[in-house]
Parts: structure tokens; sequence; C-alpha cells
């Protein structure tokens, strides 16, 4: 019995002790739901806000540029499809084997790989490390992906050049914004690795080329890989521009210049349309425009000849003899002189010590104004020069749009020099010379002026004394609207001068191509008019001496200018040609002014048909 | 089958219950399986109804051999789950650093879980055999019985598991009748032990252990690394909110946020798409689980029925309290699956079996006056 109640009790025991573990363990879940309820409920927006912040994932959508057509409609450049490779430096594993891999899959070297890769300073930043893929390559990096971790192969749309380097200089290039541009306010808000404009066309109508980047919303897995769009604001893609440049003018211009530097410029002159802006040597700004490479950009940098540059408006250059349109303007202006006023011209024209000499040897016995424009005699207008005075010539220049900026619609327009003793005395300090006014006047010494803005001011004399502003683009189509917007031609204002002295310059610019020194410009189906020009590079005055110029180095050689229009009466195009380092401009400059001019003559009945409007 | 002699409603109640946490387990496996699937691939919530049906079996062979029969052979079975634990740590399969499967044919078999209920068994009897005896048998043989086990289990390593090891011996010892003096010298001992031990267990852990139980303090100083799982963890719970997000909008199990949620965190992807409405009710599941076990306990015809159900109950209760609590962010992060939920074959089956034993207890305590 005993054994019994001690077994018993003993059992009680154990059920006693084990509703102590029963009621353990419900207040364990008690204390569990109590965490539940401050997790779910107290804090469930915030969770909820993370989970959402988990799931969704935004997407930039990049807008395809604008396209840019020429005045015809001919396309100058589009976009096109491009696999780019891209690696994030931070998600690399193995860098020896990438750097192996990616040599051995698309043949890029292993140093320059690892070049790159040290080179780059935010690691989770990708880098373009080459593009324009071929398909092929695309496939090969694809398949390996996995292993070759930080690498991203993708596909984006690629701005293209149709024509190549052809009008390079006009249309400029694409690339990623860069921190400096960033700064200017037409770039200001743009994002990192944002496509911009860099130079040209592209640059200065890069706000309606760039259009509107879109924005895709989309459910990511815990890979990050698309599930769901979630949201799509769709990207607008850039307007298209119309430039007023000419193609097949443009090609005939490029392939005249060949293989020598120099510009060519070819204006409307009712409206300044740019039908033709040739550079040499140009560039291709498809290599440019596929991301540059430290070798290349040192290679383009170094190269003496400076392809980037357009000289159209970027090269300052001594207008020579071109210049002595200003100057007889200047003389017709003024009660100093007049059309008549005779000077006997013996080769040589003394001066303090010094003898200035014509080009002409033994020179052209005695002259009056008309005379000394058709022969380009230079000390007829040393005498001119004498008379008037440096400041008198300088502001007659001024009138010609010389030493301004022409205000055309590209980006880093240099606006040569126009001297004066004021500006002698601001920028050299020094009082000027009257040996300074002599050069002067035949468009020597510190005078400089780009071709663009002897296009213009050939053109201001060709329809009687209107400057206009350059225009690159006649109109905008924008994509949104389909809206096609001209934009019109912008007069800067008459140049102030009389009637007569248009007439007295056509008359006398007409007789330099027919019985003058711009005889190669005579043409047999378009009356042509222009001048020539010779300017003394700063060594060649060294080398005078030699009269034989094949004898003389390419460098020092002159530059060849011709200014030209066509027809004389009833004027549509004007040109300013300039070929480097070459000799006489009535040589090298006027043929290609003539063949130009005769080229665009050909049918410029049908060039006036194809308006734009009528295209569209 | 169960007795349809005594028609108990009890027994239907706690087949019911445990039916139903089996039920809304398969539910949340079957939301988180991926679709498509790849060919040939049978999808994991009809491979966890296949273990349903196995466990099935196994639940009503435990309720039919008498325990006291089992009970007789328990050193027996606890010798061979020795064997298979130096077997599984000799040649099993390997996943993140620990050895805890064997491969049979297609299936993956986990000899530590079937050593808890093992374990609970031997202890039982072992308890049962000794009443009235001295703190030395009433605690050290008991817990030289259960080293060896202990050891194996630490050596693959598992940490969650050999944490239920060492729960259940202790909740065993505690019921099995430790006097409260004997209690209070263990627990001073284990407290002045714990700074060599913490040294000797924290050095043995593996790295990724270690990091799990660093960052469940603070889940956001690594959160895309070694805090990701707890972190992701409690933002699926807390983004469930009271009223749960549902099936299709719990973007965090859905979309893979959540790692294995199918087996140690189903929890949390429950607590995602049902809320704190939808867990309440899975917890009051669990409350009268354990309710009803702890009863079937309280009524055992003898000590060898009653500290059998202690124990199944706090092995169950073990996992069940660390599971939630490790995806709530309260426990570290331990590999413990959650009873009746998790997707494993191992784990139902056991736990199935485990149950049968409980209702083998109660149906027993009615012979005994026969």
């Amino acid at each position: 019995m005993s054994r019994f109640t001690t077994q018993h009790e003993d059992f009680r025991n154990l059920q006693r002790r084990l509703l102590y573990l029963r009621t353990g363990l419900l207040f364990c879940l008690l204390l569990l739901s109590a965490r539940l309820w401050y997790l779910q409920v107290v804090k469930g927006p915030y969770y909820r806000e993370l989970a959402e912040q988990n799931r969704v994932r935004t997407v930039d959508l990049k807008p395809a540029r604008g396209l840019i057509f020429d005045r015809h409609g001919e396309l100058l450049a589009n976009n096109v499809p491009s696999f780019n490779l891209y690696l994030t430096v931070e998600d690399i594993r193995d860098r020896e084997g990438l750097a192996a891999a990616l040599e051995e899959l698309i043949g890029l070297p292993r140093a320059e790989t690892k070049k790159r890769l040290v080179q780059q300073a935010k690691s989770y930043v990708p880098i373009l490390l080459k593009s324009g893929l071929t398909l092929r390559e695309a496939a090969l990096l694809e398949g390996r992906r996995l292993e070759l971790t930080g690498l991203r192969v993708q596909a984006e749309s690629q701005r293209n050049y149709v024509q190549g380097p052809l009008g390079s200089h006009l249309l400029g290039y694409v690339g990623e914004v860069s921190p400096e541009q960033q700064e200017e306010p037409d770039f200001a808000g743009l994002v990192q690795g944002s496509i911009v404009g860099k130079s040209g066309v592209e640059k200065t109508y890069d706000r309606m080329l760039r259009g509107k980047p879109g924005e895709k919303t989309i459910e990511v897995d815990a890979r990050g890989n698309e599930r769901k769009i979630v949201a799509v604001v769709e990207q607008t893609p850039g307007d298209d521009l119309y430039l007023s440049l000419n193609l097949r003018l443009q090609r005939l211009a490029e392939s005249l210049l060949g293989a020598e530097s120099g510009a060519i410029v070819a204006l409307d002159p009712r409206n300044s349309d740019v039908l033709v802006m040739a550079s040499s040597p140009a560039y291709d700004p498809n290599v440019l425009s596929r991301g540059l490479t430290p070798a290349l950009w040192e290679q383009i940098a170094s190269d003496t000849r400076h392809p980037l540059t357009n000289r159209a408006l970027q090269g300052q250059y001594p207008p020579g003899s071109t210049f002595k349109i200003m100057v007889a303007s200047a003389a017709l202006e003024s009660d100093k002189w007049s059309a008549d006023t005779k000077v006997r011209c013996a080769g040589a024209f003394p001066s303090g010590k010094h003898m200035f000499k014509d080009w002409k040897k033994g020179g052209h016995g005695v002259m009056d104004l008309y005379h000394a424009i058709v022969q380009s005699c230079d000390v007829y207008f040393y005498n001119v020069g004498q008379r008037l005075g440096i400041d008198t010539i300088a502001e007659t220049a001024r009138l010609f749009g010389l030493g301004q900026p022409t205000g055309i619609d590209l980006p880093s327009e240099r606006i040569g020099v126009v001297p004066s003793t004021e500006w002698k005395q601001r920028v050299r300090k020094e009082p000027w010379y009257v040996g300074e006014t002599i050069s002067a006047s035949i468009g020597q010494g510190y005078i400089t002026v780009t071709p663009l803005q002897m296009a213009v001011a050939i053109g201001a004399v060709s329809n009687g004394g209107t400057l206009h502003r350059p225009r690159l683009v006649r109109a905008v189509r924008e994509r949104a609207t389909g809206r096609l917007q001209e934009f019109p031609s912008v007069e800067r204002g008459p140049v102030p001068l009389q009637e007569d002295t248009f007439h007295f310059l056509q008359d006398a610019l007409r007789e330099v191509v027919l019985h003058g020194t711009g005889g190669r410009a005579r043409s047999r189906s378009i009356s042509i008019a222009g001048k020539t020009g010779t300017a003394q590079t700063v060594a060649a005055r060294v080398t005078q001496l030699s009269t034989d110029e094949e004898a003389i180095p390419k460098q020092f050689r002159d530059h060849a200018w011709f200014v030209a229009y066509a027809p004389a009466e009833e004027p549509q195009i004007a040109v300013a040609v300039l070929v480097e380092n070459t000799g006489h401009g009535g040589t090298y400059a006027a043929p290609i002014a003539k063949a130009l001019i005769e080229e665009y003559m050909k049918d410029s009945d049908v060039d006036d048909r194809h308006q734009i409007a009528g295209q569209l | 089958m169960i007795d349809t002699r005594s028609p108990d409603s009890f027994e239907w109640r706690f087949v019911l219950v445990a039916l139903g946490i089996l039920a809304l387990g398969v539910i949340s496996i079957y939301s988180v399986s991926p679709s498509p699937l790849s060919k040939g691939q049978t999808p994991l919530y009809a491979k966890q109804l296949a273990w349903i049906l196995i466990g099935l079996v196994a639940f009503l062979a435990a309720v039919a051999i008498d325990y006291h029969s089992l009970a007789r052979h328990a050193y027996v079975l606890y010798g061979l789950t020795l064997i298979l634990l130096v077997l599984v740590v000799v040649m099993g399969r390997s996943s993140r650093g620990a050895q805890r499967w064997f491969a049979v044919g297609p299936f993956a078999f986990q000899p530590s879980e079937v050593a808890k209920l093992v374990l609970v068994l031997v202890l039982s009897k072992y308890f049962a055999d000794v009443q009235r005896a001295g703190w030395i048998q009433r605690v050290i043989v008991p817990g030289l019985i259960t080293l060896p086990g202990l050891l194996l289990i630490l050596k693959q390593p598992d940490l969650g598991t050999a944490m239920s090891f060492t729960f259940i011996f202790v909740s065993m010892v505690l019921v099995g009748g430790l006097h409260a003096k004997a209690l209070g010298l263990g627990v001073l001992f284990t407290s002045m032990l714990f700074p060599f031990a913490w040294e000797l267990i924290w050095t043995s852990l593996h790295d990724y252990q270690r990091d799990r139980i660093l960052t469940f303090w603070d889940p956001m100083t690594d959160p895309a690394g070694k805090g990701y799982h707890a972190l992701q963890s409690r933002i699926a719970i807390g983004s469930g909110g009271l009223l749960g997000k549902g099936l299709v909008e719990a973007t965090q199990s859905r979309l893979k946020f959540l790692p294995e949620g199918h087996t140690d965190f189903i929890f949390a992807v429950f607590a995602e798409q049902w809320g704190f409405i939808g867990v309440f009710v899975l917890f009051l599941l669990f409350a009268a689980l354990i309710f009803l076990a702890s009863e079937i306990a309280g009524k055992a015809k003898d000590p060898l029925g009653l500290l059998l159900a202690a124990g199944i109950l706090s092995m169950v209760g073990f996992c069940l309290m660390v599971n939630v609590g490790m995806t709530m962010g309260i426990f570290p992060i331990v590999g413990i699956p959650l009873p009746l939920m998790s997707y494993g074959g191992t784990t139902t089956v056991t736990s199935m079996a485990a149950l049968g034993l409980l209702l083998n207890v109660k149906r027993r305590r009615l012979t005994l006056f026969y």
C-alpha cells in the first residue's frame, strides 16, 4: 500500500511538472504573438515600404536622337543598334581570367583591359569597355556571362553618320556628357552617361535632338530579373533637323579640297543659308561617337594638321588681297580718295626705311581704283591705306562683319582680328606704326579673318549690302507633334555704304574674273564675280626672295584665297575658298570656286523646287 | 485504425488540428513553388503531399504498436540511430559545409531528425525505470546517454538540432523529477561552465553560423550579405500587415527575396500572405495541439506514457518557438524546420510519427483497467 502511495505521489509530481511545461510553451506562444503584432501591425507600413523597394526598380529608357537631313531630305545622321560591352569593376571576381577571356573571345588586348580597370575611380559605375561589338562577339560573351562576373553586354542605340566624314565639322559628334559640360546651362540636369552633342550642330541643337528620356518601372525578383512591367513613361525621341546644307555640293567641295588643308564656305546671299561648309582635313564622327580610347584621343590631339578644327569658322587667316574689297569701299566712302584717283605703280612703295613691294615685278604702271582691284595692284592700295589711315580701314572692315562673330549656330566660332590704333594700344600696349597700315591695306599683318566671315562679307557685296546671320538649320520637326517649325533667316542689318559703292565693287569684281587676276574662275556658262587673295604666312616673309613657288617648303607657302559670287547679275551663291600653303589665290583657289559654282548653278532651279515643305 | 469502439471526439479533434496545420503548410509550399517547372520536375507541394501520405502510415503504425513494446527496444533503437549519425558524418551528403543527409534513391534522409524522437523514447524509458533515484542517476546518467548523439550532431554540424537535443534532455530531466536543490545546483554549475563551453562552441562553429548569430543582433550591418535572411524575413512578415497580402501579392515570397521560403522560412511566407489574423489562427491551432498533447501526457496511465508525451511535446514545442522566433528576429537563425509545415520528408514523417505516439499513449491509458 505504501509503495503504491509513493508511486502515486511521484506520478502526481510528474503531472504537476508537466503543467509547467505546458504553461511555459503557451506563454512563449503569447510572447511570439506580441512580437508578431509589433512587426505586422505597428511596423507594418514600414516593412511594406521596404518590400515595395525590394520589388520595384526603375530603368531609364534612352530616347533615340533626332535625325539630321540636308536641304533635300538626304539623311545625314541616324541611329543604329549597337552592342556595347560594360564592366563594373566592383563585381569582377577574377581580373586575370576576365582579361584573358576578353582577349580570347573578342581580341581585346589583355594589357588594355587591365589598364582600363586600374583607371576607374568609382568602382560601382559601369565603364564602357568596347562599343559596336559584332553579333557574334555579343553572343560569345553572353554565353559566358555567369562565369565572367562584372561584365554586361547591352544593346543600345548608337549615333550613325550615314555619310561618314562628309560634313563632319558641321555635324559634330556625340559622346557621354562630361562634368564640365554639365556645368553649362544647356546640359544642366542631365544624368551621368547621357549621350550629348560634343560639337557642331549636334552640340548647338542638342536640346532638340536629344529627346526626353522615359522611365520604365518594373517588378524584379531577388536576382534582378524583370518579371513584370508596372508602369512605363515612354521616351520621346529627339526632334529632326533639316539643314540648309546641300549634300551634293558639300561632297564636291570636300573632294575639291582633296588632301590639302583648307576650308570652303558657300552661302545663299539672299538669306545666308549655309550650302557648303567644308574643312579639311576631316575626321570620321562615327569613330569619335563610339567612345574615344585614350590612345585614339592622343593620336587626334597630336595631329599637327588639327583635323578636329573647323577651319571654316575657327581658322583665322590674313585675308590677303581679298581685303582690298574693304579698303576700296573705305576709299570710295572717304572724301580723301575717289575712284578716279590715279597712282603710278613702279613695283615698290617706300615707307620709312622699308620698301614695300608689289606682287608684280616692275609694277602695273598708272592705275585707278577700278583697275587696281582688277589687277590687284598692291602699290595702289599702299597709297590708299597711307592716305586713309588704319582706323578708317578698320571701321569699314567691321561694317562687313569682320572682327565680329557671324552669329552662326555652331559652337566655338572665332572672330579674327581687325586691328586699329586703339586695338594695338589695348592688346599689344604699343603705338601703331605707319608701316603696319601699309601691310594692313593689302590684308597682311595683324589682320585675320575666318573663311565664314569672308563668305558673309562677299555675300553682302553681292546683294547690295545686306548682312545675314548664316543659317545652318532651316527647320525642325517636333517628334511629339509632327509639327514642322521653320527657322527664319535673320538679317544683321545693312552695311551702311552708298549704293554706288556696291555697284562699283560688283563691276570691278566681275572684271577680276573676266580680265584680271581671277581668270581661272571664268566660266563659259555662268557669270562669276570674285577677288583673289594670296595671304603670306608669317614665316614666308623670310623666304620672300625666292621667286620659284615650287622651291619653297610647303609650310612656308602662301595661303590661297578666292571669294566669289554668281550669277553676277542676280547672285544665288557666295563662296569663300581658302587653301592653306599652296600659293597664289588665282591659281589654286579660283578654279575650286568656279567648279563649285558651276555645279550649283547646273540645277539651281531644281534646287528651288526642292523646298522642305514639298519634301514632307 | 483508431478504435471505433470508444467513440472519442478528443482523438478526432487532435487529428483535425494536426491535419489543419499540415494543410496550411502545403498551401504555403504551393505558393512558393516555381512556375513554370522545368521538364520532368515534380512540384514541391506534390512531393510534400506524398510525404504526408507516408507520414500517415508512420502515424498509424505509431498508434498501433503499443508504446510499451517500443520502449522495450528503446536502447537498441538509440544504438542504431547513433550508428546512422556516425555514417552521416562519414559519408553523408554535404550542403553549405554541413553533412546532414543521406541520399536514399531520389530522397534525402536526415537521421538527426529521427534522432530527436528516439532520444525522447530512450529518455522516457530511462526515467520511467529509475523513479526515486539519486541525482547522479537522474542527471549524470541521462546526460551520458544524450552526449554521444549530441556530439555527433554537433560534428555535422547542425546547430539547430543540437539545440533541440539539449532542450529535450533538459526538459525531460526537469519533468522526470529533479529536486529543487539539485535543479539549483545544476543551474549554478551550468552557468559557471558556460564561459568555457561558450568558447568551445563558438570556435567550433562554421563561419556562416557565427555570422548568422552576429547579424541577428542587427541585420542592417550587412543587409545584402550575412544579414540578408534575417532582414528579408522580417520584411516579409512585417509587410503582411494585419490582413496579409494574399497569395498573389506576396512579393517577398513569390519573387524569391525570401530565401528558403519552403523550408526554414515557411512561417514568414505564411505571415506575409495571411497577415496577423492568419497567423493568429495558426497560433491557435498550435496552441490547441500543445494543449491536447499536454492533456494526453497528464492523463497517461503510467510514468512512461507521461514522460513520452511530455518529451514529444517539448520536442515539437521547442522547434515551433525557435523557428518562429528566428523568422521574427528574436532568435538567431539556426536551421530548424517548423513542425508540420516546413517542406521536408524526414521532418514531416518524424513529426507525424511523434503525433501517432502521442495518440498511442492516449489510447493505452484505458487498457490499464481492462
